[in-house]
């Protein structure tokens, strides 16, 4: 610290201290809503302490769903999640991580238009091309699958182009020495590049799983089958019922659920977290 | 051609992934339809008793979220080829489903190819007339048909000393000013669906016209009309001020989700929404208070009114592009469907209004109107007058947008950014855009 | 590229192919059927097709409604990507100051980019409930009647709050990452010199973040323009009268649910064109930066 004022400590402080206020304000209210029952809370006056609806709201959402919602059980939903996460994560880096292998370390001819349409991918938010794809994946026959679900949200180039950059900054002369002893390409990936880029996958994984389990409007469009439902498009089906009320207790319920998974992974492994997001935005 | 050899590359890898579903002996068919809540576990129940009547066919339901998912849903199926037997989509998506013509299958078309007995003559005339084309033949089949109804809080009135419902809208605003000036409610009314209770069947309940060409269906090349009906835009002039006045409440748009809890807390006294709320209503109100019922308030001074509402809710279509074994399966569930004891059921427990004559004559017989006040308001309603060309219905292509636009509209005029006159105009003119270019892409 | 290259090129294709063969059917392919439908006609069901050359894009333009959309968009891109960045930067400069609980603020406030904007989008959809939310209670009691469903206002301040939420995380931890990279030297002589700290922060600070704040500007412009959609659809659906009818959510709007295919496709292609901008922006400013 330059000087120490302090005033401005304590407004530093202050400053945070509101802060962390205004971030937990919302969950605070979701969870306390989530533990009472449903018409405790019609007039605005939210209590401001747990209630005792705690255990019945959760086990039945986690067990039986909102069947008149057309809600499997959550716990179903937090699977498919889960699944769904996984597959985006792992495959979003097994196909990146070669294809950047092949971008930087080969020489062959269509690189560089290979590398141009994988970047101009970079930014093409799927909402914008939703009804295309959503027709490709009809025409593959991938609606209700988990490999609809997840291949189309593989492709995009972020990924590969953080394994780029990482490639790029590991010195050429590890590939000449391993040239020299005779190692394949194959050989140097698996015993250099790799182990050389454990910690961003690492750190890239966390990114990936968060992104993988957020998504909403792609597995609301491709999925009409109960069984493959994910928990984060689950609430929007929830909150949306015709002629009746939503039945907010659970809504929130869901959402706490929801935002569990990948709120504990950012906590958990923050370091990897804050690594994996600078980088694969740098 | 590349794009075949990738598709093939890929349907290899993703149809091993994908859900095979197994070689059955029975012909399942499947519905997509947007009946949750309680009414999705009724209809559940009706396609499991059918499953359980015959072993010849089999009917998979799926709830496919609101009715403007489940019909876009089937629409982007359909174009993908893997479209349902049935989709159920509501009144307003007539038009489009109508002017479809290489994608539907006119259901008196099916019946008679199919060979089930079917009798157009059976079905009440104020439903059916909604969705038959200009010859008289029902192109689907309707399966939950409501109209708006008043619902009011009796226990609000009696402690006001009002006697009963009212039934002109200047009426409704000094019972209104009385019930909120006695302190007793906070406002006088809230209503669901603003585009197809306060304006659609406003006009039609007030014999004016809401398009040209009998509203539209006398053909594509039909217009929208609202602007010009004076009526209405003095309504939609009042409903303004009412809500300056705080005796009405907005709920929102498209259903306005926030109007029911309104009526629910006894905030507002009384509530225009479909019949079909009836059970919604009921049970959270239960223990609150008494609800009473009356139909929907007219201006006294408009000449032929109250002339009849029109309905609202969904029919079923059936769509092209399956094979004769599944049209068969659709042909024998839907005339399972229209069985008296199958309709006054789901009519029963619903508020639907039932859609066969002999549904209506059932529950008559079992004396289920008489010993359920209310429940045979919509059928008064819709059956006041013979329909004119006014009252039978609406049919305009891109509908669906048009509802939108009623909405901005009218949130607009709230917002004091126009005046009723204004607001109705721009409908005419930004919905006719709409109604113009699905006229042009139908050709 | 490197210097030395292998030159298996079979192995090469091998390896590049499933993300060629992903990018190539999902995404290029039904981007180039975009570009195409925006110059086509087309009923609903996709029975009937005409080429219609640049109609959809005179009709939209001649739309109030879509320009209404732009500025809109405009509005709530600019309000969320300022409103982040500053409460972002605020916070990342009282962590810069409080050595010790510095890490333990930085995990109480990092999580909420965990969660997902649809979710984000109904908790603040519920707290901002006109019948039983909390916030519009206290705001009557402070005697300001909130309404989103008819207030394009507050509809607005509503999409706006929950789409930056997330957001300020986010920056955050850049801002963070940025002031460590500072050298307290710089800051120490410009004290000794008798720069107090709000000139300090104006001629020292700032500077030296620019960088850092640029590229956050770029990213949250996307952010509020692109992936903010979950936000809007779980709330306020566009409305009251189109009020919070950003463009990623009309395309949707129309295309998905209007079944107004052409016009849908013509406005994919404008987002297109504005996604491309942006990358290109991106693209350069980070091409610059691996350099060093």
């Amino acid at each position: 610290m330059v000087e120490n004022r302090p005033v401005l400590n304590f407004l530093a402080h202050l400053v945070l201290i509101i802060g962390v206020a205004i971030v937990a304000f919302p969950i605070y209210v979701a969870f306390i809503a989530s533990t009472h029952g449903p018409t405790d809370f019609l007039s605005g006056l939210i209590p401001m302490t747990p209630g005792h609806n705690i255990w019945h709201t959760y086990g039945t959402m986690l067990t039986d769903g909102m069947k008149s919602s057309g809600m499997p059980p959550l716990s179903l939903q937090m699977g498919n999640s889960l699944i769904m996460a996984l597959t985006i994560a792992i495959g979003k880096i097994a196909i990146s991580i070669i294809s950047a292998y092949a971008i930087v370390y080969f020489k062959f001819p269509g690189r560089g238009i290979a590398f141009w349409l994988i970047f101009i991918t970079l930014m093409m938010p799927v909402e914008v091309r939703i009804l295309p794809t959503y027709k490709v994946v009809a025409e593959l026959g991938m609606l209700n699958t988990y490999a609809g679900l997840t291949i189309p949200l593989i492709a995009s180039a972020t990924a590969t182009f953080l394994f780029r950059q990482v490639f790029l900054t590991i010195p050429d002369e590890l590939m000449e020495a391993a040239r020299i002893d005779g190692a394949g390409p194959l050989k140097f990936f698996w015993d250099i590049l790799l182990p050389m880029s454990r910690n961003n996958i690492a750190a890239l994984f966390v990114i990936l799983f968060i992104y993988g389990w957020n998504q909403y409007l792609w597995p609301l469009i491709v999925t009409t089958d109960t069984s493959h439902y994910t928990i984060v498009m689950g609430i929007k089906r929830m909150a949306d019922v015709t002629d009746a009320q939503p039945q907010w207790n659970y809504i929130m319920a869901t959402a706490i659920l929801a935002m569990l998974p990948p709120v504990l992974v950012v906590i958990f492994m923050q370091k990897l977290f804050v690594k994996g997001l600078i980088e694969t935005e740098k | 051609m590349f794009r075949k050899m990738m598709l093939a590359g890929l349907v290899a890898g993703a149809s091993a992934m994908a859900m095979g579903s197994a070689a059955e002996a029975t012909t399942t068919i499947t519905w997509w339809h947007a009946m949750g809540g309680e009414l999705g576990q009724k209809l559940d129940q009706i396609v499991a008793n059918y499953n359980k009547s015959q072993d010849k066919y089999k009917v998979v339901a799926t709830y496919k979220g609101s009715y403007s998912e489940t019909m876009t849903s089937a629409i982007a199926a359909f174009r993908a080829h893997k479209q349902p037997d049935i989709v159920q989509v509501f009144e307003v998506g007539t038009g489009t489903m109508m002017a479809a013509k290489g994608a539907i299958y006119p259901v008196y078309k099916l019946m008679k190819d199919m060979g089930e007995p079917f009798d157009p003559k059976g079905f009440l005339p104020a439903v059916v007339g909604y969705y038959t084309d200009t010859h008289g033949n029902m192109l689907s089949f309707p399966f939950n048909s409501s109209t708006p109804i008043l619902y009011y809080n009796k226990d609000e009135f009696k402690k006001a000393g009002i006697d009963g419902p009212p039934k002109t809208w200047g009426e409704l605003e000094a019972d209104s000013k009385k019930l909120m000036d006695a302190g007793i409610s906070k406002c006088g009314f809230t209503s669901g669906w603003i585009s197809w209770v306060q304006t659609e069947n406003f006009s039609a309940w007030h014999n004016q016209p809401i398009g040209t060409m009998e509203n539209g269906f006398g053909g594509l090349g039909a217009r929208l009309v609202f602007g010009k009906d004076k009526p209405l835009v003095n309504h939609w002039a009042n409903m303004a001020k009412w809500q300056k006045d705080g005796v009405f409440k907005y709920g929102g748009p498209g259903g306005g989700n926030d109007a029911p809890p309104m009526f629910y807390s006894g905030d507002c006294a009384m509530y225009m929404n479909s019949s079909a709320s009836r059970a919604g209503v009921l049970a959270n109100t239960k223990g609150k208070f008494d609800v009473g019922y009356g139909m929907l308030p007219y201006y006294a001074d408009v000449k032929g009114a109250p002339q009849n509402t029109i309905i609202g809710g969904a029919t079923l279509w059936v769509l092209q592009g399956h094979d004769k074994a599944h049209y068969k399966a659709v042909a024998n569930f839907l005339h399972y469907m229209s069985s008296p004891a199958v309709q006054a059921d789901w009519s029963q427990f619903s508020g639907y209004l039932p859609i066969t004559k002999a549904a209506y004559d059932l529950g008559q017989k079992q004396g289920y109107y008489a010993n359920n006040p209310g429940s045979d308001v919509g059928i008064k309603e819709i059956t006041l007058h013979a329909p004119t060309a006014n009252s039978k219905g609406l049919r305009f292509g891109n509908y669906v947008q048009v509802r939108d636009i009623i909405d901005e509209e009218f949130q607009k005029m709230l917002g004091g950014k126009e005046t009723a006159q204004q607001a109705l105009d721009n409908v005419d003119s930004r919905g006719n855009k709409l109604i113009a270019q699905f006229q042009a892409a139908n050709k | 590229m490197k210097r030395t290259t292998f030159n298996q090129r079979a192995l090469a294709y091998l390896l590049i192919a499933p993300q060629m063969a992903v990018t190539i059917v999902f995404f290029l392919w039904p981007t180039g059927q975009a570009i195409v439908q925006s110059f086509q006609q087309e009923d609903a069901f996709g029975l009937h097709t005409n080429w219609v050359g640049f109609a959809n894009y005179q009709a939209l333009f001649a739309d109030p409604s879509y320009i209404q959309s732009l500025e809109v968009t405009v509005i709530f891109t600019v309000a969320v990507t300022f409103s982040s960045l500053i409460v972002a930067l605020l916070l990342a400069l009282a962590v810069d100051r409080t050595v010790k609980a510095g890490p333990t603020y930085t995990t109480l406030l990092v999580w909420p980019y965990a969660v997902a904007p649809a979710v984000v989008g109904v908790l603040w959809w519920f707290l901002f409930n006109p019948t039983i939310g909390p916030l519009p209670y206290v705001l009557g009691q402070m005697g300001y009647n909130w309404d989103h469903s008819l207030h394009g206002q507050d509809a607005m301040i509503l999409v706006v709050i929950a789409a930056a939420w997330p957001q300020v995380s986010y920056n955050f931890l850049f801002f963070v990452a940025g002031l460590q990279s500072i050298p307290a030297s710089l800051r120490e002589a410009a004290a000794i010199d008798g720069a107090g700290p709000v000139k300090r922060f104006f001629t020292i600070t700032l500077p030296l973040l620019s960088p850092t704040t640029f590229f956050l500007m770029v990213v949250n412009l996307v952010y509020a323009m692109f992936n903010t959609f979950p936000v809007i659809h779980a709330t306020t659906q566009g409305g009251p009268a189109g009020s919070t009818d950003i463009l990623v959510f009309k395309v949707y709007e129309d295309g998905f649910v209007g079944l107004n295919l052409g016009s849908s496709a013509a406005q994919s292609v404008v987002l297109l064109v504005i996604v491309i901008a942006l990358t290109a922006v991106q693209f350069g400013w980070v091409e610059r930066r691996v350099q060093y």
